[in-house]
């Protein structure tokens, strides 16, 4: 029963992400006065991409059409840890979080390979400036997830959602700082607005366009679709892990219908934010990013800092 | 003592204090004047955030007024102010370049676990939270000399004055729940008094040398020489 729901709620993680990242271009496309796609209309580019015959450069290697597969596996799996609806599940009790990141690492190495394979000169600048950016952002992020570990005294995700579901408001300064070094971090690795510019193929500052250029068919219907679930699952551990309530404990379908609900909601609310954000907000400059990742580091740290000096017991 | 047993208004003066010390240290490395008037802004209406949460908590009404005081002063007027001037002296392109930035951070950092240092002892008989608070207050007082030390413009130092008068606001409210009326209400006037005063010296400054840039002041030495 368990691993039925656990296997159940991965495949709901897999299947909702198209539509937040079209609530979420629905949500843009209002604030910029411009009409709106469908909500479904990434459903039905990825079902059109899906029936195309991919091209393939003839200077491919074995793993430029592996490398979608295991983007797309690695994501999944990454997405299964993590609880949308119910905590303490067999999945997220047998990987951490530090899995998690692992999972993400994993994907992107393939993917910067990929990027490298076929020899292209915007797939190697691609390539290279996501490595800068994730080496960059990788230790704010596990900064920000080690305040939360630390304050639960577990890395488990289900175990760590549950203890501060538990304890009630609590306002602790240190989730306050973690909470934003996290949105930071997330929105550079999802490669939203001030860092890369998620709809646009022709720009020579491009990030994730630049390595996936060469991509057709079902390749790419693969890998656009490992990125919405990306998104899908920053927002939900920024949702779950700082605002729980509402996530269900039990697994009778009554708080299950709650949670899935409650998750729903939040989702929604958050994708708003983030589109007022994407609109606000014009991109920077390369040579910026630097800064602004830095600047998440220093608020990972500071919530970690005071996580020691304010809250612990003396 | 763990912060989950303590009640909603201490955990609430903490997290604003510890916003309150991140604010110190944004407005320590910007170097851009306009975002360094919006953030003491900011820093200002966590102040104002501060007093009302305990004039509600502690039930003392005229707490309120003194709230009210610091979100029109220290929230509306001075940063206007500021920025009018800024605009009017056509500065806000300017992008400040600061003298070894890095160092100045991690001044400000050990600055802070300085602050923390020296008030340990005096505080060990009470509770961790007026620790916390009184640390984070001396520090902002210290980061805010050092802001006025570290930049050039005349703008900076007004600004690092005024977010040092906001830590010792901080430490009063929270140490003595609430200060009588009429040391509020001088504390209030003399923050106006300054304000319109650092307009007068603008003013001034800019009319003998055309900038705001307090370095060219030295120059009449090496004119001399």
């Amino acid at each position: 029963m368990n691993w039925l729901i656990a296997i159940l709620q991965g495949a709901l993680f897999i299947i909702l992400a198209p539509l937040l990242a079209g609530w979420l271009k629905y949500c843009k496309c209002h604030l910029q006065n411009r009409k709106a796609p469908s909500l479904l209309q990434p459903y039905r580019d990825l079902i059109k991409l899906s029936n195309k015959q991919p091209v393939v450069s003839d200077q491919a290697s074995w793993l430029f059409i592996t490398a979608p597969y295991l983007i797309f596996s690695a994501t999944a799996l990454a997405a299964t840890v993590v609880p949308l609806v119910v905590v303490d599940l067999p999945t997220s009790a047998s990987a951490d979080v530090i899995v998690m990141v692992g999972f993400f690492a994993f994907a992107r190495f393939f993917l910067a390979l990929a990027g490298l394979d076929i020899g292209t000169a915007f797939g190697g600048m691609g390539s290279s400036r996501e490595m800068t950016i994730s080496s960059l952002a990788e230790p704010a992020m596990l900064m920000a997830i080690f305040t939360l570990t630390m304050t639960a005294s577990t890395t488990n995700l289900s175990g760590a959602i549950a203890h501060v579901l538990n304890e009630g408001l609590v306002l602790r300064p240190s989730f306050v700082f973690a909470l934003f070094a996290l949105i930071l971090v997330a929105v550079a690795e999802t490669g939203r607005i001030p860092v890369d510019n998620p709809s646009t193929h022709l720009e020579l500052t491009m990030i994730h366009e630049a390595m996936i250029l060469e991509y057709s068919g079902r390749y790419l219907a693969l890998i656009e679709w490992a990125s919405q679930l990306k998104l899908m699952l920053y927002g939900v551990l920024i949702a779950n892990i700082f605002f729980p309530w509402g996530i269900s404990e039990t697994l009778n379908p009554k708080d299950l219908g709650y949670g899935l609900l409650a998750i729903l909601g939040k989702l929604a609310l958050l994708a708003i934010f983030l589109a007022i954000a994407e609109t606000l907000v014009a991109k920077m400059r390369l040579f910026r990013v630097q800064e602004y990742l830095s600047f998440a580091y220093l608020l990972g740290l500071l919530g970690m800092l005071s996580h020691i000096i304010l809250e612990a017991s003396r | 003592m763990n912060i989950e047993q303590t009640d909603f208004y201490t955990q609430a003066i903490l997290s604003i204090a510890a916003l309150i010390g991140l604010m110190s240290f944004l407005m320590l490395g910007q170097s851009r004047l306009l975002r360094l008037i919006f953030v003491f802004a900011l820093q200002g209406f966590l102040l104002t955030l501060t007093t009302s949460l305990a004039a509600h908590s502690l039930h003392n009404p005229h707490l309120y007024i003194s709230a009210a005081l610091t979100l029109i002063l220290k929230v509306i007027f001075i940063p206007w102010m500021l920025r009018r001037e800024v605009l009017h002296m056509n500065i806000h392109r300017d992008v400040q370049t600061l003298k070894n930035k890095t160092f100045i951070m991690l001044g400000g950092a050990s600055l802070m676990v300085f602050s923390y240092y020296v008030l340990h002892p005096i505080v060990q008989t009470t509770a961790p939270v007026m620790l916390n608070a009184l640390a984070v207050s001396l520090s902002v007082v210290l980061l805010g000399m050092l802001l006025m030390i570290s930049h050039r413009q005349a703008v900076a130092h007004v600004v690092g004055f005024m977010s040092i008068e906001n830590g010792l606001f901080f430490a009063a409210i929270v140490a003595t729940k609430g200060m009588p009326m009429v040391v509020e209400l001088g504390i209030a006037f003399d923050v106006l008094v300054a304000a319109v005063l650092f307009g007068i010296f603008f003013l001034h400054i800019r009319s003998s040398i055309d900038s705001l840039d307090v370095d060219l002041l030295n120059r009449l030495n090496e004119i001399e020489k």
